[in-house]
């Protein structure tokens, strides 16, 4: 698994276009130039994590010890519709708007 | 002025209890150093002078009404004026985060951090500039144009606190919040010469803090001394019901220390924080800081901490990849910037691909690729193990020594543009300040000496989770026994 991070790997435009279409970000052609460029130098200096022994060490997602803590399930007031929607660029009688999903 | 305007948080908080200043003529007197020196130093993205004056006027009518009622006791920051920097909320205030995204967008409540400052009594004067989203390590990022480095304007203030550090820096307030992912209040703190916190992760509430790299984000403080930070750190900290990582352990709280606390600490110096292409200067100025601790009766030991070349690949895996799933909810539909689109689908990427900047962009799309089908064990996953081992470092260092001793950065003050163009040498300026971010251990910096350009020398000191207070005393020592941290840039 960890054997596709080879050392002076470069992304492939088609793989830029595929990183970005994930992201949902529209790049010019020479954004595309560039970001190929300076993320392949980035994941290249990045290969450098494969050289260390990781076998049996536990990943860290957090640096607190884990534990889950619940509170009560207690109904609460939550801001008004109004103040939600003043932030909303397209606000459409008490909903958020967008263009159309379907046809 | 300029009387006022040299006054630390405590000596400012002397005043206003002894009624020899105003919180009004406080929070004037930062207000003219900021019209007379903003076009210089652009350390604000929001100014809220009108309101930060209405405040101002009620903290003295308060303290004045108080006068009758001596027994009562009042919000122990009453009058302060302070800044906040533009990545955590003020309710009814533009939160931009340095970003064209948020231009327009007026968070309708307040970071947990701030209004425990505002219930304290602080007077808040704007919100200061960033990096977008807090990504960058120069403030060049932000979309709302450059801070300058009050000690050398042709050069950055570092980042992502930049404003703040700045602002604290020019005397345009005696203190101010920033936030600290990788390295972005110590290392502002180290160009501009000032001393800011970095918490451990889980001590100060990120709630009303805009999400970067939710495993590192914390909020901390920038001041002109370690008093001062602690001052406004003590009020911020403890557990928040708003924010599941913050920690429900009693605050001890920090006592101005006996010189005598000096003597026996153990401090560890890593040899991994001395690297042959770093300015000498930096070097010197460190070494010799930690010799003055030293004749204060520390005790100084070589450690290691092994594992300290690899924080830099695997921070810029983590956070990126944090980073990208935070971001996604800019949109363009609840709030923000919206583009034109014909369909949902081109709303989404035209939103994002105009209302982000390069690095944004960049750091999303490193993130999207280490999560992607694939490659997510090959980057994510063994970054996340390999911050195990860095985070075991810091472990197995704190049963040698008490506190750790390091550069804050390679370099002082480097100058606007030379790191634009090349992410890679932008991202190696944290290669000091980013294992603290993945073992979660609080650190602080400040000032320790000057190079040979007049650019100030920062050091930073961590130490064992919830140990903050180590870190306020071993910096107060410092201080009460040299005066770099007095020195005022000419602006």
């Amino acid at each position: 698994m960890q054997s596709i991070i080879i050392r002076g790997m470069t992304l492939t435009i088609e793989e830029v276009e595929h990183i970005a279409e994930l992201a949902r970000l529209h790049l010019t052609e020479e954004e595309k130039v560039r970001f190929r460029e300076q993320l392949s130098a980035i994941l290249d200096y990045a290969a450098r994590l494969q050289q260390v022994e990781t076998e049996g060490i536990p990943p860290t997602s957090s640096v607190l010890p884990p534990r889950s803590r619940l509170r009560e399930d207690e109904p609460r007031p939550s801001l008004p519709r109004e103040v939600i929607l003043a932030n909303a660029p397209h606000p459409y009688q008490g909903y958020f708007r967008v263009p159309p999903v379907l046809e | 002025m300029d009387e006022l305007l040299s006054l630390t948080v405590r000596q400012a908080l002397f005043a206003l209890q002894h009624g020899s200043v105003s919180s009004e003529e406080l929070t004037r007197a930062c207000l003219e150093q900021i019209e007379r020196l903003e076009g210089k130093i652009h350390a604000f993205i929001t100014l809220t002078a009108e309101q930060a004056l209405r405040h101002a006027q009620a903290a003295d009518a308060r303290r004045l009404a108080a006068r009758r009622h001596p027994d009562e006791p009042l919000p122990p920051l009453l009058g302060l004026p302070i800044a906040v920097k533009d990545v955590l909320t003020v309710a009814g205030v533009r939160c931009t985060c340095g970003s064209r995204i948020l231009e327009n967008f007026i968070p309708p409540f307040t970071a947990t951090a701030v209004q425990r400052l505002l219930d304290a009594g602080v007077v808040i004067i704007g919100k200061t500039n960033t990096d977008e989203f807090a990504m960058g390590s120069s403030t060049e990022n932000s979309a709302y144009g450059v801070t300058f480095n009050p000690w050398d304007t042709s050069r950055v203030p570092g980042g992502s606190s930049g404003g703040s550090a700045a602002a604290v820096a020019a005397r345009m307030v005696p203190a101010a919040l920033g936030t600290d992912t990788g390295g972005s209040v110590r290392q502002p703190a180290a160009f501009c010469g000032v001393t800011g916190i970095k918490p451990t992760y889980g001590r100060v509430s990120r709630y009303g803090l805009v999400a970067y790299g939710s495993s590192l984000d914390t909020a901390g403080v920038l001041a002109r001394t370690a008093e001062d930070a602690a001052i406004l750190f003590w009020q911020m900290a403890g557990f928040d019901p708003l924010d599941a990582t913050t920690v429900d352990q009693p605050l001890a709280g920090w006592q101005i220390p006996q010189p005598e606390q000096l003597s026996g600490l153990r401090i560890g110096i890593p040899r991994e924080y001395f690297l042959p292409g770093m300015q000498p200067e930096v070097e010197e100025k460190v070494r010799s800081a930690i010799q003055t601790l030293a004749g204060m009766g520390a005790t100084v030991q070589e450690i290691s901490l092994p594992h300290t070349e690899y924080a830099l690949p695997v921070y810029y895996l983590i956070a990126p990849a944090e980073a990208s799933a935070n971001l996604a909810r800019y949109d363009g539909v609840r709030f923000g910037y919206r583009a034109e689109a014909e369909t949902l689908a081109e709303l989404f990427n035209n939103t994002r691909s105009a209302g982000f900047g390069a690095e944004v962009k960049r750091r999303i799309m490193l993130g999207t690729y280490a999560l992607s089908a694939g490659y997510y064990d090959a980057y994510y996953g063994q970054a996340q193990k390999v911050r195990t081992l860095i985070r075991q470092d810091f472990e197995e260092a704190f049963r040698q020594v008490d506190v750790i001793a390091a550069p804050v950065a390679p370099t002082t003050a480097f100058r606007i543009g030379e790191h634009t163009d090349d992410p890679l040498a932008m991202y190696l300026e944290d290669v000091f300040t980013l294992p603290v971010n993945l073992a979660g251990v609080p650190g602080l910096a400040f000032p320790v000496g000057f190079d040979r350009q007049g650019l100030p020398v920062g050091m930073q000191i961590m130490a064992p989770h919830f140990r903050e207070e180590l870190l306020f005393s071993v910096a107060f020592l410092y201080q009460q026994n040299t005066a770099w941290h007095l020195r005022t840039p000419s602006l």
